[in-house]
């Protein structure tokens, strides 16, 4: 993006756009106008000129091992993403995750307006954690400006985040089982995924990307229905997690294709700078949540779950037990939740920060999330860096998936728990 | 002469006709039974309770264009789910479905079933391979290695019930259970079979072939319209087939309480389909390495001492 040289590189070149393409727009003097428009017109012709050479001299060979390109479109590749495999036979020699196909400039945007009108861009990063994603950049700023936050949207916050965790990991209990080849689960999962995105909309009015944080506080408040329906909801839960567990964890052939599967090692997770439930499978109990509290996650009793082994099996039963640490958190802020005003009437609506730089993390039920907030002291932002974890969660497959079946790396791709959009931005 | 041409071209016409709908019954079936496992409804805008929507889709599938491949093998690609179709109206011949109903009652009557069943699979190996694509190939190259694995657990099992029986005679192996059924004599056998069969209709949990978050569609990735209807009628066929085998061979065909005859080899044979629909919908898939570990090294041994053990038993009976 920003067409940096790095030396002794093995393999440069461009991460998010078209290979040949020789513009960087996140360049401050990058103009989307005359010759750029050109210059990417120019990129897919001679992007498929070159794709055309590389297919007529791979028909040459005629050699024990191939290639096989998985993706972008791929039932199990859990949306546009592009598994580079080097394969003898079923045996995967070298993997290589091409990125860049949703890429939608998302940090560019925040360049290009003003803090306002970035609000619902986070929640499309992951479309999966979008509730999450609002409070990582709404505290973003909220820091850069100090603004206090109220009591009730602390309780609301802390409320939402909670679901919208239990929401995605449901959705990745699913798709994960999807993978490994059983289908059933997936509809169980949607079933509950289903009310909580039932509670989202009677809070925000969307189902899956939200714009409901505000500096200082939320939107609207939530309703008391909403808070009745959350809190029928968690004894509701609780019984399907226990069905789910009898079903799916005691099942051999399930325990048979995760355990041993795609093992990370605590150095290897830290070396890639792997976090979420990934890393704590490897033994290494790091969550923003406890680590660095934001909000008011240190006034609650909850547990960080983790796993020894670093196998799919280890990320599986870490990702389980956090929804029950979920429904623990939900439970006490439920019974907690005090009355109030739901935002800070005080919030400015336009606003110059100071000039600064400014970082804050939430923890996504991927990882790590942060927003890294430059501000030159003007209206708009000078830059936004997002800090999401599947970008750093899905290169581990390289190492990870190497000298594996090819059924593995499914189980393998679907136990790191990759959102494409995520890893693109 | 004339009486023959006219009876063989009665059964075409009738086992033709009863493939076709029974496959759509069948599809419905599937619908409907993993629906409601899957706590869904299933399809219930076509006709009641979507009882036409199978007709609906057959029609679609009739009326679509047939794509083939630039660079597939385009004889081979042709071919293939003609083949795979052919095994099974060739099946059909020595089902023993009731007493006086059985096409050709041959004396070699399960040999012949196990000889054309294992036919596919050359299908198969061709519509992967015509196809000219990676995911297809690799899916036939699995479907290959696993039905002639899983038949020779399979062929054990059903060679220990002939050993009991002493005849291949498909009218005599139903005779013979007319007091007790085979599946209470080789209880071993039965389950050896069962299995057998899932692996060899490529049934999940064996259903690698078409493994479809790892290969897609497997073998089948490439075809479109009539030609990948007639694989998924040869599909669901077979698994109506290794029911009416299973059946037949253990269950004790058109024998049951009260009157016996046709509705009781019905019954049987539907009672089977759906618990193979059940264990489908219930389990994940297994790996390719798992799945041959499983055949070689404990179903096939367990089918070899089942015979070995029939074989001492029957001798010191006799």
């Amino acid at each position: 993006m920003y067409g940096m040289k790095i030396d002794n590189h093995p393999k440069l070149d461009r991460l998010l756009l078209p290979e040949y393409s020789n513009f960087h727009p996140l360049r401050k003097g990058f103009k989307f106008e005359g010759d750029s428009v050109d210059d990417m017109n120019r990129t897919w012709e001679i992007e498929r000129e070159a794709d055309q050479k590389v297919s007529s001299t791979v028909l040459e060979h005629h050699r024990r091992d191939y290639f096989v390109n998985m993706g972008p479109q791929h039932p199990s590749t859990h949306g546009v993403l592009r598994l580079l495999l080097h394969m003898d036979g079923e045996t995967i020699l070298e993997i290589d995750p091409v990125i860049g196909y949703a890429h939608r400039a998302d940090e560019k945007m925040g360049e290009n307006g003003n803090y306002m009108q970035f609000y619902p861009y986070p929640s499309r990063v992951d479309y999966l954690a979008g509730m999450i994603y609002n409070w990582g950049y709404v505290g973003t700023v909220e820091r850069a400006i100090g603004i206090e936050i109220t009591e009730r949207a602390q309780y609301i916050r802390v409320i939402v985040s909670e679901l919208q965790r239990l929401a995605s990991h449901l959705m990745w209990y699913g798709a994960f089982l999807m993978d490994v080849g059983s289908f059933t689960p997936f509809l169980y999962c949607f079933q509950d995924r289903e009310e909580i995105l039932d509670m989202f909309e009677m809070c925000d009015g969307s189902r899956l990307t939200y714009n409901y944080f505000r500096f200082g506080g939320q939107e609207r408040d939530l309703s008391p229905e909403m808070l009745d329906r959350a809190r029928k909801f968690i004894p509701m839960m609780k019984s399907h997690l226990k069905d789910y567990e009898k079903l799916v964890q005691k099942n051999i052939i399930f325990r048979k294709r995760t355990e041993g599967v795609g093992v990370i090692t605590k150095d290897m997770a830290i070396q890639y700078g792997v976090t979420g439930a990934s890393l704590r499978a490897s033994g290494f109990a790091y969550d923003v949540r406890k680590s660095e509290p934001y909000g008011i996650y240190n006034q609650f009793e909850w547990d960080v779950p983790t796993a020894t082994t670093g196998d799919a099996y280890g990320r599986f039963a870490v990702r389980v037990q956090e929804m029950w640490q979920s429904l623990r958190i939900l439970e006490q802020a439920l019974t907690r939740i005090p009355e109030g005003p739901y935002n800070n009437p005080a919030a400015p609506k336009r606003f110059k920060p100071n000039p600064g730089e400014f970082y804050f993390c939430v923890e996504s039920p991927r990882g790590e999330m942060g927003i890294y907030l430059i501000s030159d002291g003007t209206e708009n932002p000078y830059r936004i860096k997002m800090r999401t974890p599947c970008y750093s969660n899905l290169q581990v497959i390289k190492d990870v998936g190497r000298k594996n079946f090819l059924a593995d790396v499914v189980c393998i791709l679907g136990s790191l728990d990759i959102v494409v959009p995520d890893v693109d931005r | 002469m004339i009486n023959i041409a006219i009876q063989i071209l009665i059964w075409a016409v009738g086992i033709i006709a009863v493939v076709t709908v029974n496959a759509l019954a069948l599809v419905y079936l599937e619908r409907k039974v993993s629906a409601h496992i899957q706590c869904r409804l299933g399809p219930m805008q076509v006709g009641f309770h979507g009882l036409l929507q199978t007709v609906a889709d057959a029609v679609k599938l009739v009326s679509k264009e047939q794509i083939i491949p630039k660079n597939a093998d385009k004889v081979l690609f042709i071919l293939a789910p003609i083949l795979a179709f052919f095994p099974v109206i060739v099946l059909f011949v020595v089902m023993p479905f009731a007493p006086n109903l059985i096409c050709r009652d041959l004396n070699i009557g399960v040999l012949y079933v196990f000889s054309f069943a294992s036919l596919e699979v050359i299908a198969i190996f061709m519509a992967g391979w015509s196809s000219n694509n990676k995911y297809s190939l690799l899916g036939a190259m699995r479907s290959v290695a696993q039905v002639v694995s899983y038949e020779v657990p399979l062929l054990l099992a059903v060679l220990a019930v002939v050993l009991v029986i002493g005849s291949l005679k498909m009218s005599e192996v139903v005779q013979y259970q007319h007091k007790i059924w085979m599946i209470f004599l080789q209880p071993a056998a039965f389950l050896i079979f069962m299995m057998g069969g899932l692996a060899d209709t490529n049934r999940s949990p064996f259903d690698i072939p078409e493994a479809e978050s790892e290969l897609i569609a497997g073998f089948h990735t490439e075809y479109s319209g009539m030609r990948f209807a007639l694989f998924f009628l040869s599909e669901y066929s077979n698994v109506f087939l290794v029911s009416c085998i299973a059946t037949a061979l253990f269950l004790g065909g058109w024998y049951g309480p009260f009157v016996n005859g046709i509705h009781w080899f019905v019954i049987k044979v539907y009672a089977l389909v759906f618990v193979m629909m059940w264990v489908r919908w219930t389990l994940p898939r297994l790996r390719p390495d798992q799945l041959m570990n499983f055949c070689w090294k404990i179903l096939t041994p367990i089918a070899i001492l089942n015979l070995l053990v029939t074989g001492v038993v029957l001798k010191l009976v006799h």
